[in-house]
């Protein structure tokens, strides 16, 4: 993957040399970014956690193992948690951490994330398709050094996916919803992954009884038994999965593996986790959320932003990345839907 | 002259019109067929852009008989754009714009306004001056966006129709939200009935990361490139102090029951400096003395990367305030103790309740709104604090209020130039404080 990109973003250049020139190079130039690819990606081979430098930036994030299993999807709490029913996950690498603004202001702003770069930026990421800058403050006063991202739509949460690639070269998405409950339960089978004393919250999780009101910088708890910090409370996370509430109820006749909820409309999207206002009992590791049209009640413009929801400052993302990358198309087709347009 | 406002803090009281304020409830008629029996509003909106097609959606969902008759702007894409999800959201029975409603060029707000009983005025806030004054001319009620002008010229022009609207009782409801939001209102009243004691002091922020950027299109003439970029060039747009940051320094008017009479600052372009930035400034920083003595510090910026906050505070002889468009109204003691903390959940939609409350006037044939006084002086708060950046200069609220200064263009057309124009590079020239002159 980057070495085609590294030969697309220097398409025109290649296209300046004369034939004689180019069939001298292009060998050169192929065995050198194949040597260059082999060597980066060696690590990540092994399922190792790692650490994901984001090129032209001072910003890095981390990624930890999720080994593949099979794991008891729901809980007999709620209705739409119901059945329990076995899941299959292939393996899957997951962000230790809420994507924080730090990264995320790079993503939104073309013209910030250039001036950071003191270079001219690839072609593809200089013609992706960005974020209106939003005119509210979208961290509503509550920060953004180390603090997780807030307030995006699943559709810009998946375009920062997109663009994390374009910079990268590697396929990162939002999980599934299933990937998600199976992350964070970690082979538990409580209301928490630590258990089921709600009492130890605290330990693990900033949410209405510690949080003061607030997003809080992400990381300062523990994390759960897979390396995940703040996977319950601090900010809500998107999943990629469209909210079915009866889903489950079509899943017991075999186990399913790898399931997925493709988005067929815009509301309810899947979001998981609880945040830094939630209760202890939507802190529960299989409770489910969904986004609401109300989020974007607020936004004075029609049509209404593709970007941001104005009243949802409680949401952010965490992305995955699949053990197996999928093939060129299937990433492309994953990172291109259309957006839906919202009155 | 009467703008010249010598006692601002009583006329502030005379004329301020939220809900609560001043203003008697008087009876008007509405002109046209609305008071020829059908209880059909007509309404037209100047101005087609995001915010003037949400401005007539939230028309509709006042959920009164209100019919869109048409729509003016500058640029005839705008108004398609606007157009289709108006009529796809609200069908044919509410949306009556045939080809002949939809003006298209600098001057199709004449006519459009008058097929209208209400008008929405949503362009770019340089053009608010004239079109403010072309509706109160024919007698139409109004909502209008803020800022309402962009230099002094342009505020003397809204000052007096906004006189002449109050004789003539027509309901005029200024985009200045906060008015219109429940923490605010309850947070100011208390303020108001002393809750905190005299307010003394204040800092009133708009900084955050900036807005959008229209890049240059071949064959483009330097008038469309400026108006598709209206954001950065101080004829349309007044600079993100004026366009943005009024909010802020209309909460500190509100919360001081004055304006101030003098400004001091400083301001430039330290991080945004592309030919793309136009004219305007990233950061104004200003000292606003009012009257009797207080000092409201004022800061705005667009610095991506840079910590944001949006909000209010002051202090009084009492205790302090805190104040956010994020449904925080908070009065608390010198020493701790709260004294009021808004609920945030759950509070009605302040864009929502400015048309609520215009139209549910206007459907009982009442005199509620008159919005545009003080909208116009929050206005010129803003613009005596760039006169003060730009200059570098202590500059007076009459001195500014006097400048002659006009910076519209002399002619309205695709193919007339601007005021300010670009260099051979494409850069525009802006302020140099110390040096630019400007009022």
């Amino acid at each position: 993957m980057i070495w085609v990109n590294f030969l697309l973003a220097h398409k025109n250049t290649m296209n300046k040399l004369n034939k004689f020139l180019r069939t001298l190079f292009l060998p050169v130039i192929l065995v050198v970014t194949a040597f260059l690819f082999a060597w980066k990606s060696l690590p990540f081979n092994q399922f190792e956690p790692y650490t994901q430098e984001i090129p032209d930036s001072k910003q890095s994030f981390q990624m930890v193992p999720i080994p593949g299993g099979t794991f008891a999807m729901g809980s007999l709490v709620q209705e739409d948690e119901q059945p329990v029913h076995k899941v299959e996950i292939s393996p899957f690498w997951m962000g230790a951490h809420e994507i924080t603004w730090d990264i995320f202001e790079l993503f939104l702003d073309k013209n910030y994330e250039q001036a950071i770069a003191e270079k001219p930026l690839p072609t593809q990421v200089d013609g992706l398709s960005r974020p209106s800058i939003p005119y509210l403050d979208m961290t509503f006063g509550m920060g953004k050094e180390g603090k997780p991202a807030i307030g995006m739509t699943q559709y810009g949460a998946l375009q920062f996916c997109k663009w994390l690639y374009l910079k990268t070269g590697i396929f990162y998405r939002l999980p599934t919803e299933a990937e998600w409950e199976y992350a964070a339960k970690a082979g538990s089978q409580s209301k928490y992954f630590f258990g089921n004393d709600a009492a130890l919250l605290g330990e693990y999780a900033w949410y209405d009884r510690n949080s003061g009101g607030t997003t809080q910088a992400i990381g300062q708890k523990k994390p759960n038994p897979w390396g995940l910090y703040d996977i319950l409370g601090n900010v809500m996370e998107w999943t990629s999965d469209q909210y079915v509430n009866d889903a489950y109820t079509k899943r017991v006749e075999t186990v399913e593996k790898d399931p997925r909820l493709p988005i067929q409309s815009l509301y309810p999207g899947s979001i998981r986790g609880g945040n830094y206002k939630s209760t202890s009992e939507d802190l529960r590791v299989s409770k489910r959320f969904y986004s609401k049209a109300e989020w974007k009640r607020i936004d004075p413009q029609i049509p209404k932003s593709q970007w941001w929801f104005p009243e949802a400052p409680f949401l952010g993302l965490r992305v995955v990345r699949p053990m197996n990358a999928p093939s060129q198309g299937e990433i492309m087709n994953y990172y291109n839907r259309p957006p839906i347009a919202d009155y | 002259m009467e703008y010249l406002n010598k006692n601002p803090r009583r006329d502030f009281l005379k004329t301020s019109a939220i809900v609560t304020g001043g203003l008697m409830i008087q009876p008007f008629s509405l002109s046209g067929a609305y008071a020829a029996g059908s209880d059909e509003i007509k309404i037209a909106v100047i101005g087609c852009g995001g915010r003037g097609t949400g401005a007539v959606f939230q028309a509709f969902d006042t959920g009164h008989n209100i019919k869109l008759v048409a729509m003016a702007d500058a640029f005839r894409d705008r108004i398609d754009k606007s157009y289709e999800p108006i009529f796809n959201k609200y069908g044919k029975d509410k949306v009556d714009v045939p080809e002949e409603r939809k003006f298209a060029g600098f001057e199709g707000y004449k006519e459009a306004i008058k097929l209208a009983d209400v008008v929405i005025l949503a362009a770019p806030p340089g053009f608010r001056p004239d079109h403010f004054e072309e509706a109160v001319k024919q007698g139409k009620q109004i909502f209008m966006e803020k800022p309402v002008a962009i230099d002094a010229t342009g505020i003397r022009k809204v000052l007096a129709a906004a006189e002449e609207a109050k004789k003539k009782k027509l309901n005029v409801v200024v985009g200045l939200q906060r008015h219109y939001q429940d923490n605010y209102r309850e947070t100011v009243k208390r303020i108001h009935d002393g809750a905190v004691g005299d307010i003394i002091g204040g800092q009133v922020y708009w900084n955050d990361g900036g807005v959008w950027v229209n890049p240059r299109q071949p064959g483009q003439t330097e008038m469309e490139y400026q108006m598709r970029n209206w954001y950065y060039f101080n004829w349309l747009c007044g600079d993100h102090i004026v366009e943005q940051h009024v909010h802020n320094l209309d909460v500190a008017n509100w919360v001081k029951n004055s304006y101030p009479v003098k400004a001091y600052g400083t301001g430039g372009r330290q991080v945004r400096t592309g030919k793309e930035y136009g004219e305007i400034f990233d950061h104004h920083s200003i000292t606003f003395t009012y009257a009797d003595g207080t000092v409201i510090f004022s800061e705005c910026r667009h610095f991506p990367g840079a910590t944001n906050r949006v909000d209010e505070r002051f202090q009084g002889t009492k205790g302090n305030v805190y104040l956010s468009a994020g449904n925080h109204g908070i009065l608390t003691e010198w020493g701790g103790k709260e004294i009021y903390n808004h609920n945030r959940d759950n509070n009605p939609n302040p864009y929502q309740v400015e048309h609520d409350e215009l139209f549910d006037a206007i459907v009982k044939g009442e005199y509620k709104f008159a919005d545009a006084e003080n909208a116009a002086k929050s206005t010129m708060t803003a613009i005596l604090g760039r006169y003060a950046t730009y200059s570098g200069k202590e500059i007076s609220w009459d001195e500014a209020l006097n400048s002659t200064v006009d910076l519209m263009p002399e002619r309205l057309a695709w193919d007339a130039m601007p005021k300010v124009l670009p260099n051979e590079e494409g850069f525009y020239p802006f302020a140099i404080p110390g040096k630019t002159k400007v009022i």
